[in-house]
């Protein structure tokens, strides 16, 4: 039985050996101070923190992580320890969240090592705080107990530490600092600590080994900790919602799971005001007809009152509907206001801090924002349109201005150049979100055409090569990804390993940007095009058309399933997408880099660099 | 405290401390009755199918059953179907999970049948019986127990329905004939 804990509430200890662990939206360092019996700490040496991670009894991880699990054994604590508070601090990282308000909220779980959570605890409220107590330990006529805490720092862990009465906290706080201020990336499992026991079954393989039992979406085998919910709210109104408050793995998963509830909340509950005035309206109309049709209402104003009436009942179940329908948005509003500042890069928009702060990922995300979807009701109201990795079909970023209104009222050269840039936010975010080396980006632009468009990716020199030109280089491109598909397949299907391709052969993900089809495609080209679009995904390699489908128009009816087999995308916002439940039409809106913003060529050019670092 | 219903019977689904229910659950459990004679211990699977149909105003406005199993508001839930009926240990074996306040504001009526999908009469089917259940406690409502057999192969069993500011369930207990709910669109008519 686990105890979800609110702030001040305190639950007995059933062991002295425990596990603290603790998940968050991004890395935070983890740090313990321990109390004496008149409530004061002895010395900076009293504070365990990453730069002097381990005293008896208390062991706390050497870097930060967005998961900690702290060993803790009570009982070879020191004699005089009467309390053992846990903290959680942002590293003072200039380009990092700074604040815990822009974080989904932390959760801390105190368990019985490699068992169940018996007290778990959701830091709410947060805002501009970064350093929070979570937890303290506490003993209590002999035995232990825990209680939630959450109260947050403005000033960070020094004014903590000097709250605690530590002993020189500002210069302790400057030594966790910079204890955690190279920050590894990788976040590596703490050291087990003497006490501890051994890892638990089915914990990440130690890398290295010859082979990873692993699941690659499933990170760890033991129970994951409960996402963070949101707090009781007091009865007759809504809960106040919280940011990775859904079910998953990790906070990433339970992200994405939540902005698919409320892509589905949304979804209904438009379809239950639209169904309402729907009847609302055919009601009046029948009614409307009755009174036209009764001869008694020709003469005098039994008419005029029986046909004002209907209307009124009318107006009054559209206004009941609205009223719902507000209710609802409201609380989806809230929503998406605490989970969008929480969202990692894969899934933020463009203007998002984390975007500015963005560093190489060690692994790629489990899903990408290809865009805002919203409906008309509310059209301020946008869910991140989040498509899975690896893309199980390609991208057709629709350039011609036949397929949406807003295409047909827009210059036919501004909207060619508006779909080359908004393919090249896609690339760009797609070459960001991938680790340096586990994606590779070809772009074929026969006649060059794109060159000032796609000037970000060969300027920063993240592409395989320069843009294929020419018929012999579209030609070349399509050969080598047709071969590797083809190598990759066989593996595949024969059982075997990678060890069987060939070494020249590009194992990462690959994708291949094609703009101004068909140009300099000879009717070869066009089958291997094909070939790659239905057989590359499973293998990992993808296709980015930035196309429109009049200028291909030649081919008839034969490069139809070529479009059909593609998610097509705008570079204007259109309501050519359905959701999966109801079926509205959504509008889409690609996604947009801020005007006169450099985050672009800056996340391109910390790509870049990450693939030098990471070659050598 | 639950309460066994009589056919046409009503209950108020206003709470004693004067709140509204905010979620039910509309259970559903059978068992085959089992054969007498030769081979009599060989059971036959009987697939019955609950369905709820939203009304208003006494049009059909969308239908919860097992090819769709939550109505396009997101109000009502089927928790999916259940092709043999359970041992008849009194667990619910298919279920529909109503939303109350998120019905939207226009539907009116929810009405709950059964239908013998796999044509057998209710004659072969024994301890069946609907219940409602708060959802957010667990709590029995109001059960119904279905009559011993007869030669029918579908049941309306119960509405609730708005009161004033509230909702009320009826036991309905009509029995009719058909395979899905589409073909007791008539027999239900009289009953809203």
């Amino acid at each position: 039985m686990t105890a979800e804990l609110v702030r001040g509430q305190n639950h007995p200890l059933p062991d002295t050996r425990l596990e603290i662990r603790v998940s968050s939206g991004a890395p935070v360092a983890v740090a313990a101070t321990l109390f004496d019996a008149a409530g004061a700490v002895a010395g900076a040496g009293r504070v365990v923190h990453p730069g002097a991670p381990s005293l008896p009894g208390v062991e706390v991880s050497r870097q930060a992580a967005a998961e900690h699990r702290l060993a803790v054994d009570l009982g070879a604590v020191a004699a005089d320890v009467h309390r053992v508070a846990v903290l959680l601090a942002l590293p003072a990282d200039p380009g990092g969240p700074g604040r815990f308000g822009a974080l989904a909220a932390p959760f801390v779980a105190v368990a019985v090592p490699g068992g169940a959570a018996v007290a778990t605890y959701t830091l709410t409220g947060l805002d501009t705080e970064s350093a929070v107590v979570a937890l303290e330990l506490y003993r209590r006529q002999g035995a232990w107990k825990v209680r939630a805490v959450g109260q947050g720092y403005a000033g960070g862990l020094a004014a903590l530490f000097r709250d605690q009465g530590v002993p020189g906290a500002a210069g302790l706080a400057a030594a966790v600092q910079d204890a955690v201020a190279p920050a590894p990336a990788p976040t590596a499992p703490s050291a087990p600590a003497p006490t501890a026991p051994p890892p638990p079954v089915g914990a990440p393989a130690p890398s290295g080994g010859p082979v990873d039992y692993t699941h690659p979406r499933r990170r760890t085998a033991t129970p994951p900790p409960p996402p963070p919910s949101a707090p009781p709210a007091p009865p007759g109104t809504p809960a106040t919602p919280v940011a990775g408050d859904a079910a998953g793995w990790s906070m990433e998963e339970r992200l994405y799971n939540q902005v698919w509830g409320m892509f589905e909340d949304l979804a209904r509950t438009t379809a239950a005001y639209r169904s309402a005035v729907d009847f609302a309206e055919s009601r009046m109309e029948r009614e409307l007809e009755g009174v036209l049709s009764d001869p008694r209402s020709r003469i005098g104003t039994a008419g005029d009152a029986a046909r004002a009436e209907a209307r009124a009942r009318c107006r009054e179940l559209t206004d009941r509907a609205r009223e719902a329908l507000d209710r609802d948005l409201a609380q989806l509003t809230a929503e998406s206001d605490v989970v969008e500042p929480a969202l990692p890069p894969a899934f933020a928009r463009w203007d998002h801090p984390v975007w500015h702060a963005y560093r190489a990922p060690t692994e790629a995300p489990m899903a990408l924002r290809l865009g805002d979807l919203h409906l008309r009701e509310r059209p301020e109201l946008r869910i991140p349109m989040l498509v899975r990795l690896p893309l199980e079909r390609g991208l057709w970023v629709d350039s011609g201005r036949r397929g949406s209104e807003q295409a047909l009222l827009m210059d036919e050269a501004r909207l060619r150049r508006l779909a080359l840039d908004t393919a090249v936010a896609h690339t760009a975010r797609l070459l960001a979100v991938h680790p340096p080396g586990d994606f590779t980006v070809h772009v074929i632009d026969p006649a060059g055409s794109g060159a000032a468009a796609f000037a970000p990716l060969t300027a920063s020199g993240v592409l395989a090569g320069p843009p294929a030109a020419g018929p012999g280089g579209v030609a070349t491109v399509l050969a080598q990804l047709t071969r590797r598909v083809d190598l990759v397949q066989m593996a595949v299907r024969g059982g075997a390993g990678t060890e069987v391709l060939p070494p020249d052969l590009d194992t990462a993900g690959q994708l291949l940007v094609v703009h101004d089809f068909p140009h300099g495609f000879d009717d070869r080209a066009v089958t291997q095009l094909r070939y790659l679009a239905d057989e590359g995904p499973a293998v990992g390699v993808h296709l980015m058309m930035v196309a429109d489908r009049e200028d291909a128009a030649a081919y008839g009816p034969v490069l139809d399933p070529l479009w059909r087999s593609l998610l097509r995308v705008t570079p204007v916002p259109d309501d050519h997408l359905a959701d999966p439940w109801v079926g509205h039409a959504w509008t889409y809106e690609p996604p947009r880099i801020p005007q006169d913003s450099q985050v672009l060529q800056q996340v391109l050019a910390s790509v870049a660099e990450a693939r030098r670092t990471w070659r050598r | 405290m639950s309460i066994n219903l009589t056919k046409g019977q009503a209950i108020s689904l206003q709470k004693s401390d004067g709140g509204t229910l905010s979620a039910v659950r509309m259970g559903l459990g059978w068992q085959a009755a089992p054969r007498r004679g030769l081979f009599g211990s060989r059971t036959r699977e009987i697939d019955l199918d609950a369905s709820a149909v939203l009304f208003a105003g006494k049009q059909p406005v969308d239908v919860v059953f097992f090819r769709h199993l939550v109505s396009d508001d997101g109000s009502v839930r089927h928790t999916g179907d259940n092709l043999v009926g359970g041992a008849g240990q009194g667990g619910d074996d298919e279920a529909v999970l109503v939303d109350l306040q998120r019905v939207p504001v226009h539907i009116d009526q929810i009405v709950f049948t059964v239908n013998s999908f796999t044509g057998q009469t209710f004659q072969e089917v024994q301890n069946a019986f609907c219940r409602l259940v708060d959802e957010t406690n667990g709590q029995e409502l109001a059960r119904y127990t279905l009559d011993g057999g007869g030669q029918y192969t579908a049941q309306i069993m119960a509405k609730v329905h708005r009161t004033g500011g509230g909702w009320t369930m009826t036991a309905i207990g009509a029995s009719a004939n058909g395979r899905t709910f589409q073909d007791l669109m008539p027999a239900i008519l009289p009953h809203l």
